[in-house]
Order: C-alpha cells, then sequence, then structure tokens
C-alpha cells in the first residue's frame, strides 16, 4: 500500500468497542481497522471475541461504546439490512444455500428482484459477468447439492458480491476445504482485492495467514494482543503466545512404541447414513495396541458413519471385532463392555446431558458398575468422589461438579468426555474431531492425553479433518473419500499432497 | 408510544439458591388467586367473601379436610405416574385411562368373583390392588410398546385410549354387571371395601363421617418409592439421562425402547392403584364417572410440582381442596378457572428461574 492510511483510506475503522456480555466483557476496547484493497487477518482462541467484533461490524450487535467509520463516515449499525447496504457482507463458516435450488436463485434469494416474471437467464448472465470479474467459477444453472463445499462457498462469496460488498467478512473459511481447495480460495482473495475489495480473514492457522495476509490482529479474552501487525517473519510459537498468552509446544512428544496385538478387527463394513443412502462402503482395516491409526477426510465422506458402525450406534453390515468379540450391528452396552471408550463427534448432542450435573455426567459408562452402584442403588457419595477426583486431575474449569453440564465451556466439556472415557482403562479409543473447535492450550492437553494413552497400550482410531494433527499423532494414516479407504500408509511416509488428492478423490492407492 | 422504562431479560449464569423455584411457584399461586379474584369482581362477585367462603368449604372442619385428602389420593398417585413419565420426556396423559382400567381390573376380582368373598378381607383388598396395577400397567403397556416400537406419538395415543377405557367401562357396567339397569355395578361386599377412619368411630367418636380411607397410605408409599427409583437408584439415572438427552443414553449403552415401555407401564401402573383405591375407598362399586378428571388434574398436579415425588403431594392437596370448594360454589367453573390460572402462572413463573429480569430506564439505555 502506497497511500497514506489517513482516515478516509480506511475501509473499515473501529475504535473502541466494548460489547458486554452478561458475566464477560467480549470486547474490551477493541480497535480494529481495514485498510482499502488489503486482506487483513483476525485470530483469535474460541471466546476471544472475534465473532462478537464481526457481530458488531455485520450489525447483529450495537456495541456499548466506540465509534464504527465505514469508508470514512461514522456508521450506526441497527440491523444486519444496514451493514449489507454499506456494503458489507458476511460469508459464514455454515452456509445459508438451499440445496434444491439453482446458483442463481439462491443468490437471488431474499431479494426484491425479479420483480414478477422469472426471467432467471438474465440473471444467470450478470452471475456470470460477476464471475468473470472476481474469478469464481461455478456453473449458475447447477443445483447447490450437485457442487463441492468448496464450489458452494463461492456461491456465498459471490452472494454477498452481488449485494455491493466491497467489504467481505470470512468467517474461517479454510475450516471446511481440503488442501487444494484451500490454494484455489486463497488466489479468489487476492482476486478480489485486486478489484479493489476488502477482506478481513478470520483463520486460526498462521500458514494461511501468511500466505495471504497484509496484516493481522490477535484477539484474547476481548482484548486486541496485537493490531494491526505484520504477519511475516511472525513465528508459530510468536503468535500462539499472542492468542493464549503463554509458550505451547507445538512437537508434543511422541514417543517409540511397538505395537502389540491386534485390537479392533474391521472387515468389509457397509453402513447407510440417515437417509437410507450408502455411506460406508466396505472399510477394513485393523488397529493394534499402542498404535494410533488416523483417518483424513473432508466432512461427509462416511466418517460419522463409519465411527457409529464401529461403535454400535448404528446398524451395519460387515463385521467389527473387538480382541476378537464380535461387535458389528450389535448394541452399544456391548461394544462398552468389551472395552471401547468413545469420543463423540458432537461433544453437547451426544457425548453429555446437558441439564445434569457435572457428577451424573462422569458416571454415564460407570454407574451400573461398582463403587458407582451397589445393586440397585446408585451411591452418589461415590460418584461425587469420582466426580471431584476426575474434575482435578484433568483440569475441567467449574464452579463444582454439581455444575450443569451445558454451562462449561467446549474444551472444558471436552475434557469431562475424555476424563470419563479413558477412567475406564479403555483397550480401545475411537475419537472422533476431540480438537475441534478448541483452543490451542486445550488441543496440547488433550493431544497429550492421546498420546499417554498410546504409551498404556491403547489402541486408538483418530478422525479429524486437521491433517497437521493426524500427522502429528498417528502411526499410520489412512483416507476416507466416499465411503471407502483409498489409501493406508505409515504415518513417516505419509505426503501431504498426496493425502490432499485422495481427499478430494483424484487419487487412489493402487490405481 | 414508548415506556419511560422497559424490562431486560438477561439469562441466569449461576445455578439460581435452592429456595428459590419454591419460592416463584408460590408467589405465582398468590398472583393466580389475585387475578381470579379480579375476575370475579369484574364478573360482579365479592372476591374476598367467595375466597373466605371458599376457605372455609375446605379447611373450616376436619370433615371438609378428610374429604379434600380423599380428592388428593388419586392426584397423589396418578400425578406421580405422570411425573415419572414426564422426568423421561414421554407425555403420559392417560392417566384417565388407567384409572379407568385399574378400577375394572379391582372390580373384577369382585365381579366375576375371581377369589370366594368370603375369603379374609386383607386378602381380597391385596388382590384387588394388584390387579389395579395390572391394569393400569398393561394400558400403559399399549401406548409405550407402540411409542419404543413404531415411534407412534404417545401424547396421541393415550389421549385417545382414555375415551376407550370409559366406554370399555360403560360395556361392562351397563351390559354385563348393571345394577337393575343403572349404569353401575352393585355395591361390592364389605369385604372389598378399603378400611377408613369413620370405621373406628365407635371407639374413637371424633372419627366419625371422616371419610379418609387406606388410599391415601397408598399415594405416601408410592411416593416414597418414587422418590427413591428417581434419585437413588441406577433406574433413575437411566430415566433422568434418557429424559435429558436420549442420544447420550444411546451412547452410554442404556435400552431406551425398554425404558419407554417400562417407564410408561409404572406410569400405568400408578394411575391403576388410584383407580382401584377409588372404587373400593369411596364409590364402592364400579360406575360411570368415578373421576373428576383426576387423570387431567394428575398431569397439571406433576408439572406444579415440578416433577418431585414429595412435592406432588401438597400440590395434590391444594388441587383436592378447590375441588371440594368448587362444588360448594356457584358457578362451579370458578375452581377450573382458578386450577388454569395457576397452571399458566407456574410454568410461565419459570422465566425468573432461568433469566434476571431487570428494569432499565430508558434514558439509560439511549445513553450506554
Amino acid at each position: 500500500m502506497t497511500q497514506i492510511p489517513n482516515g478516509s483510506n480506511y475501509a473499515v475503522d473501529m475504535r473502541d468497542i466494548v460489547i458486554r456480555f452478561p458475566g464477560v466483557l467480549a470486547n474490551d476496547h477493541v480497535n480494529f481497522t481495514l485498510k482499502k484493497g488489503e486482506i487483513h487477518a483476525l485470530l483469535g482462541e474460541n471466546g476471544a471475541g472475534k465473532s462478537t467484533l464481526m457481530n458488531v461490524l455485520s450489525g447483529m450487535y450495537q456495541p456499548e461504546s466506540g465509534t464504527i467509520m465505514v469508508k470514512g463516515k461514522p456508521v450506526s449499525f441497527r440491523s444486519p439490512k444496514d451493514a449489507i447496504a454499506a456494503g458489507i457482507g458476511m460469508v459464514h463458516q455454515h452456509f445459508m444455500l438451499v440445496p434444491t435450488l439453482t446458483v442463481t436463485e439462491n443468490i437471488l434469494l431474499g431479494l426484491n428482484e425479479p420483480k414478477f416474471f422469472m426471467n432467471l437467464s438474465i440473471y444467470d448472465k450478470k452471475i456470470e459477468k460477476l464471475q468473470e470479474t472476481f474469478g469464481l467459477k461455478v456453473e449458475p444453472t447447477a443445483k447447490i447439492w450437485q457442487l463441492s463445499v468448496g464450489e458452494q462457498q463461492r456461491v456465498e462469496i459471490l452472494k454477498t458480491l452481488y449485494r455491493g460488498a466491497d467489504i467481505l467478512i470470512l468467517d474461517e473459511p479454510t475450516a471446511v476445504l481440503a488442501p487444494q481447495e484451500i490454494d484455489e480460495l486463497m488466489e479468489t482473495m487476492r482476486t478480489l482485492v485486486s478489484q479493489g475489495k476488502s477482506i478481513i480473514f478470520i483463520s486460526h492457522k498462521l500458514n494461511e495467514v501468511q500466505a495471504v495476509a497484509d496484516r493481522l490482529t490477535v484477539l484474547r479474552k476481548g482484548k486486541a494482543t496485537a493490531e494491526g501487525i505484520d504477519p511475516k517473519g511472525l513465528t508459530r510459537t510468536q503468535l500462539a503466545e499472542l492468542m493464549v498468552g503463554r509458550k505451547v509446544i507445538f512437537q508434543v512428544d511422541k514417543l517409540e512404541k511397538e505395537p502389540g496385538e491386534v485390537v479392533l478387527e474391521v472387515e468389509n463394513l457397509f453402513a447407510e447414513n440417515n437417509r437410507g443412502l450408502p455411506a460406508v462402503r466396505g472399510v477394513s482395516f485393523e488397529i493394534r495396541e499402542g498404535e494410533i491409526f488416523g483417518i483424513a477426510g473432508i466432512a461427509g465422506n462416511g466418517q460419522s458413519e463409519l465411527v457409529e458402525a464401529v461403535t454400535g450406534l448404528r446398524s451395519s453390515e460387515g463385521s467389527v471385532r473387538i480382541n476378537g468379540t464380535e461387535v458389528g450391528n450389535c448394541s452399544p452396552s456391548k461394544s462398552i463392555r468389551c472395552g471401547l471408550a468413545h469420543i463423540p463427534e458432537d461433544r453437547t448432542g451426544v457425548g453429555t446431558a446437558p441439564n445434569l450435573s457435572i457428577t451424573k455426567n462422569t458416571i454415564m459408562k460407570s454407574y451400573s458398575q461398582d463403587p458407582i452402584s451397589n445393586g440397585w442403588r446408585i451411591n452418589y457419595v461415590a460418584a461425587h468422589d469420582h466426580a471431584v477426583g476426575l474434575k482435578d486431575s484433568y483440569d475441567i474449569q467449574a464452579p463444582t461438579v454439581d455444575t450443569m453440564a451445558r454451562k462449561l465451556s467446549g474444551g472444558n466439556l471436552q475434557k469431562l468426555i475424555l476424563a470419563r472415557e479413558i477412567s475406564g482403562a479403555p483397550q480401545l479409543i475411537v475419537a472422533m474431531q476431540p480438537t475441534r473447535g478448541l483452543d490451542v492450550g486445550a488441543i496440547e492437553g488433550i493431544q497429550q492425553i492421546l498420546l499417554e494413552q498410546r504409551q498404556k497400550g491403547a489402541a486408538i482410531m483418530l478422525i479429524s479433518e486437521e491433517l497437521d494433527e493426524l500427522l502429528m499423532l498417528s502411526d499410520r494414516i489412512a483416507v476416507i473419500f466416499d465411503g471407502e479407504l483409498v489409501g493406508q500408509m505409515d504415518a513417516s511416509e505419509a505426503d501431504l499432497n498426496q493425502i490432499g488428492m485422495m481427499m478430494t478423490g483424484t487419487l487412489r492407492s493402487g490405481e | 408510544m414508548r415506556l419511560p422504562f422497559k424490562l431486560k431479560f438477561e439469562p441466569r449464569t449461576k445455578d439460581v439458591p435452592k429456595w428459590m423455584p419454591l419460592a416463584t411457584s408460590i408467589g405465582a399461586i398468590v398472583v393466580a388467586f389475585i387475578i381470579s379474584g379480579i375476575v370475579l369482581a369484574l364478573i360482579g362477585g365479592n372476591p374476598f367473601r367467595v375466597y373466605s367462603f371458599f376457605f372455609s368449604a375446605a379447611f373450616g372442619s376436619w370433615g371438609a379436610f378428610s374429604d379434600i385428602l380423599v380428592k388428593a389420593t388419586p392426584l397423589i398417585m396418578i400425578g406421580l405416574g405422570c411425573a415419572v413419565a414426564f422426568k423421561m420426556n414421554i407425555l403420559n396423559i392417560g392417566g384417565e385411562g388407567q384409572f379407568y382400567m385399574g378400577a375394572f381390573f379391582a372390580s373384577m376380582v369382585v365381579l366375576v368373583p375371581i377369589i370366594p368373598l368370603d375369603s379374609p378381607r386383607w386378602m381380597v383388598l391385596t388382590l384387588m390392588a394388584l390387579m389395579g396395577i395390572l391394569g393400569g400397567a398393561l394400558y400403559g403397556f399399549i401406548p409405550g410398546f407402540l411409542k419404543a416400537i413404531f415411534n407412534v406419538n404417545e401424547i396421541i395415543t393415550t389421549l385417545m385410549l382414555n375415551y376407550v377405557a370409559v366406554y370399555w367401562n360403560n360395556y361392562w357396567i351397563f351390559g354385563k354387571y348393571s345394577d337393575a339397569g343403572f349404569q353401575m355395578t352393585p355395591t361390592f361386599e364389605k369385604v372389598a371395601w378399603l378400611p377408613k377412619l369413620a370405621d373406628l368411630a365407635k371407639e374413637y367418636p371424633f372419627f366419625s363421617g371422616i371419610t379418609l380411607h387406606l388410599g391415601v397410605v397408598f399415594g405416601l408409599i408410592a411416593a416414597i418409592l418414587i422418590w427413591l427409583i428417581l434419585k437413588h437408584s441406577r433406574w433413575g439415572y437411566e430415566i433422568s439421562l434418557i429424559g435429558d438427552n436420549p442420544k447420550a443414553a444411546n451412547y452410554a449403552g442404556i435400552n431406551i425402547k425398554k425404558n419407554i415401555i417400562l417407564v410408561m407401564m409404572l406410569s400405568g401402573a400408578l394411575a391403576g392403584l388410584a383407580g382401584m383405591s377409588e372404587v373400593t375407598g369411596v364409590v364402592h362399586r364400579l360406575q360411570e364417572r368415578i373421576s373428576a378428571n383426576y387423570g387431567f388434574s394428575g398431569v397439571i398436579v406433576a408439572w406444579l410440582a415440578k416433577l418431585n415425588p414429595f412435592a406432588v403431594i401438597p400440590v395434590a392437596i391444594l388441587f383436592g381442596a378447590l375441588i371440594v370448594a368448587g362444588r360448594e360454589i356457584q358457578p362451579s367453573g370458578l375452581s377450573f378457572m382458578i386450577q388454569g390460572t395457576i397452571l399458566f402462572l407456574v410454568i410461565s413463573s419459570d422465566v425468573f428461574l432461568r433469566y434476571k429480569v431487570r428494569i432499565v430506564r430508558q434514558h439509560q439505555e439511549e445513553a450506554a
């Protein structure tokens, strides 16, 4: 940028923003500026106040104090409508598209055009023109359900552009994408700024930020710990320190461990998804004692169904054996008796009962065993002690063990689930996305716990969308695509590029 | 027009103090009486006179109070049955039908008769109680089974089965066991009457005319039993886990289908026992309209008691009082109005437990 950054050069200039929620200061005098034609990355842990700040900018919240200037003019948004009118467009992490409508129809949705006659072909052309300008290729007449996740994201971006946005907020846009798609998105972002748009890019990942962002703002506990600094030359450790406020060791210590006996054997497993379509198609693998088996893949390629079939939660065909006992297509309780611990994908919907106390949540798997239960009774004194023990040793942050589970933060809830599952001394741990959405500090703790269990001889099946995490923790890695394992390799021989191509289905091992 | 102040609802971040739920419920009941009083005044009545009459009709004498307890007895048992089911998020509103089926099964003991009527009294009554429990449990099994296996909505099935039970009863009391063509069976032999306090009037004249019968003891024992199940048993834990998050319960290895059926049967059994207690303790025969809408009031009792087994008892007594007082007053719909207002306000008073309500002056808000 050669322009002098005076007031009118800022696309967005937010000063001293204060937002207070019951009990927390979500934004504590935060300053945030976005220059015209730049990509400004916004980082922070969950709950650091990123979303709150962006919701202020997109008109969802009104700040208690502070000023907002958009393109040099002071504004006070009463609703998201005002923000859109001022040229601010937000692309949410979860897409808001109607799957059965076409791209054009989705873009026009909610607008006051076409007025009466649905002469959509005119609009198809308009949108094609928009696509050419910004290099966002999607077939306007295609239905949303036919598109890949990356293409759907482009539709979301087109939606904001069609509404005249020149300030785009991209909320963790790379979280749902495969490596190649991430590269394409970055290309798109560069094209957009070269055409005069300005972008706020929310991300957790330093390499992405360094690849595209001109400047960087970091939030921690509602305060800015870095305001508009240059991300080039920043190390991962420095960045983590800005986000967490203490040093984080990235390289977890993975000790050598010779795999033992086979614990889990999955053979030719088939399962359907909730709509009755085949989701797991002939999957076979085995996991040994003291081994972490990582499964990579883009969300929605059968991971959830595979995990549910293995843990007995979903009916399946084929064979699942834990230590030689057939548990496939039986009941969850049989799998639990065979020594299964399951860290589910959905912490609040499956892993815990939100309105029950921490104590009651910690005995979910052990309530029928000594010492928690004696005969028909539950010994709530023993249960309480058990819960207090887990709370202390896993450092679960909560006032007491009588606190309801729904009052825990995501990281603490995940610790509660891990504590409960691991306290049963499991032989097989199935962990699905165990670190998703957690902050750097909590991620580190949870990875540490998994490695400890590996050291103790547990067989671990780890499903994650974070390739870095998989590569770091796993002994062997498989890639799932469209319900099939398309490649299995030793983690030491794994090649990121190759895995990326397998994830998108462009490569199969053995082809 | 803008008011000079507005209410601000803030979600509570901390747990509410233990006394708070009770205090808000009592507050809601008081407000319900005030609102009903205003309605009374609007239609030309004198609320103070009505309420004092109400009060003396209900609590004015030991006889009246005993009547209240007699009315409260079935409400306690049905309320407990509803509380168990609601705890698991099974909305059993079939208490009425299960009550009738319990009464029918119990009556069959003496009408068929299943046991010689010269058997000892305790034996006849025990068998009747067991039959009442069985009748209610079987009638709870039907919707429970349909829900567990075919996922049929239990609200619809339990509600509809209420009518089936009433007409089933009518068939037998008109068609088979009618007493000289009236829609009732002949009075049961004394051996099938639950003991009541009035039976002791010879020794203790104080008890003469006191209608309170042994059924109230069934209710108290049931309350203790349900409390043990819900608060201390493994089964109670499973029930609360299913009620709060069925997916988590399934994940924890709990058999949800089995529990739906069992809980519906327990819920029905309690209503069935209430039916037995009513025919043996109060009417001494099977007839039409043995229930003063107990099955439906039981639903309200369970909600007002916040599904707490011991709280069911005082709430049932309050409703018994409304029923007794309602008999003495015109229009008799008054007590239903008060019941409805209480339910509405107690349920809405939950908002105070979940939110902190603050009054904020408008101009302060503007300044902020």
